[in-house]
């Protein structure tokens, strides 16, 4: 049956042309575990990009409860957390998802440094790779205050007091991070919006310029 | 060509061949399987999570003192009570409106002034044009005092079950009109 769909669609829109040039790539052998098992630290960039459709899958869902307002937002996520089925999963995924995507994201780098990957001709797609690094951990940053707990309060303060430390700069960018002269209501929308829309969508752009570079220039070679 | 055909049937060319799930066939269902089942395990939690609200246990309706007995006339008089209301993480306590009257048999029912048309408020008597009848501001919606829907509204107004005891009117969750059949 599903084949007569994907036929009666190929038939009209020619689709088959599509996917194959997304999916249809030998993998090299010397970056195939099934040849050379050590060759499993090329896997953890897929692993980066599994746990990240993860946490925009989980993300969403997790805003269907979640209210980015200090009078109710730690309310929200304790009532998601306790009393929502499934509540304490979802956000368990978001929630340790976001450490393991930093964690892999580490390993990718370490493979891709020691592999000498970064070398030209890939040099941009190591500086793209970077600011996604830095995208993820803003993403951890923001990520991190939306409970409105104790432990996501006096962090943004460490983190706000580490900005404001910036020579000249310091000051106007923690007024502008915080939204104000304090850490409160106007801090947490503005976390709000960058964690789920302005963050999000840098690291998609940068994402689909990651993979574009890599289909164009291939796996580096072997050691 | 029949004796051709003569010949193929009685000397059937190759061995018999059993229908074999080829390699590739194996493959894609095992990969496919598996890749579904991982995937599932990461959407279903998510869904399960979404669907919530629905699957919640709706609580019974507890009855709610509102009127003395002895206050209520033929003519619908307006009751306002509270209830209190769990709307996920946020308490609140919800102003409800009952029209109350005692009908020819002395029996008491109330009805519930959400329009049976898009939802509006209607009221006791409050168009000149159309005396004695409960009115819908929205759209021209009018019910008779057992909440008969004459105008508009595609079914009689809702009323609250009700329940006397001792002095009082008590009042319960809300359930479809039944004055309107007990008249007929």
């Amino acid at each position: 049956m599903f084949k007569n769909v994907y036929n009666w669609i190929d038939e009209r829109l020619d689709i088959t042309p599509i996917w194959r040039d997304v999916a249809d790539h030998e993998v090299p052998e010397h970056v195939n575990p099934a040849h050379h098992f050590s060759a499993f630290v090329y896997c953890f960039g897929g692993l980066t990009f599994f746990i990240t459709v993860i946490q925009i899958l989980s993300g969403m869902f997790l805003t269907m409860y979640y209210v980015p307002d200090i009078i109710n937002a730690y309310a929200s996520v304790e009532y998601l957390q306790t009393k929502v089925a499934f509540g304490q999963i979802v956000r368990g995924m978001h929630h340790w998802g976001a450490s393991l995507v930093i964690v892999m994201m580490f390993l990718h780098t370490m493979r891709v440094f020691f592999t000498g990957s970064y070398k030209a001709p890939r040099e941009m797609n190591w500086v793209v790779g970077m600011l996604i690094f830095f995208v993820m951990l803003g993403l951890g940053l923001t990520g991190y205050l939306l409970p409105w707990d104790n432990k996501a309060y006096f962090a943004t303060k460490v983190t706000l007091e580490i900005a404001n430390s910036v020579p000249v700069m310091g000051p106007v960018l923690k007024e502008l991070m915080q939204g104000g002269t304090i850490v409160g209501a106007e801090t947490l929308t503005r976390f709000f919006a960058l964690h789920v829309f302005f963050l999000p969508a840098v690291l998609l752009i940068l994402l689909v310029g990651h993979f574009i570079m890599i289909r164009r220039q291939g796996i580096s070679g072997p050691l | 060509m029949s004796s051709h055909n003569e010949e193929h049937e009685s000397f059937p060319q190759g061995p018999p061949t059993r229908k074999e799930m080829s390699r590739r066939q194996f493959l894609t269902y095992t990969l496919g399987g598996a890749t579904a089942f991982m995937g599932a395990g990461a959407i279903l939690p998510m869904i399960r999570f979404a669907v919530d609200p629905v699957l919640h246990k709706k609580g019974a309706g507890e009855f709610i003192k509102v009127a003395e007995a002895a206050k209520i006339t033929d003519v619908p008089q307006e009751f306002t009570f509270e209830l209190a209301q769990q709307d996920g993480w946020y308490a609140s306590t919800a102003t409800l409106t009952a029209w109350i009257r005692k009908d020819e048999n002395g029996d008491i029912y109330a009805l519930s002034p959400v329009c049976k048309h898009l939802g509006c408020t209607v009221g006791w008597n409050n168009d000149k044009a159309y005396p004695d009848e409960y009115h819908c501001p929205c759209h021209g919606a009018r019910y008779t005092k057992l909440g008969k829907n004459l105008a508009v509204a595609p079914k009689p107004l809702d009323q609250y079950k009700t329940k006397i005891d001792g002095d009082w009117v008590y009042l319960g969750e809300i359930v479809p009109n039944t004055e309107v059949k007990k008249e007929a």
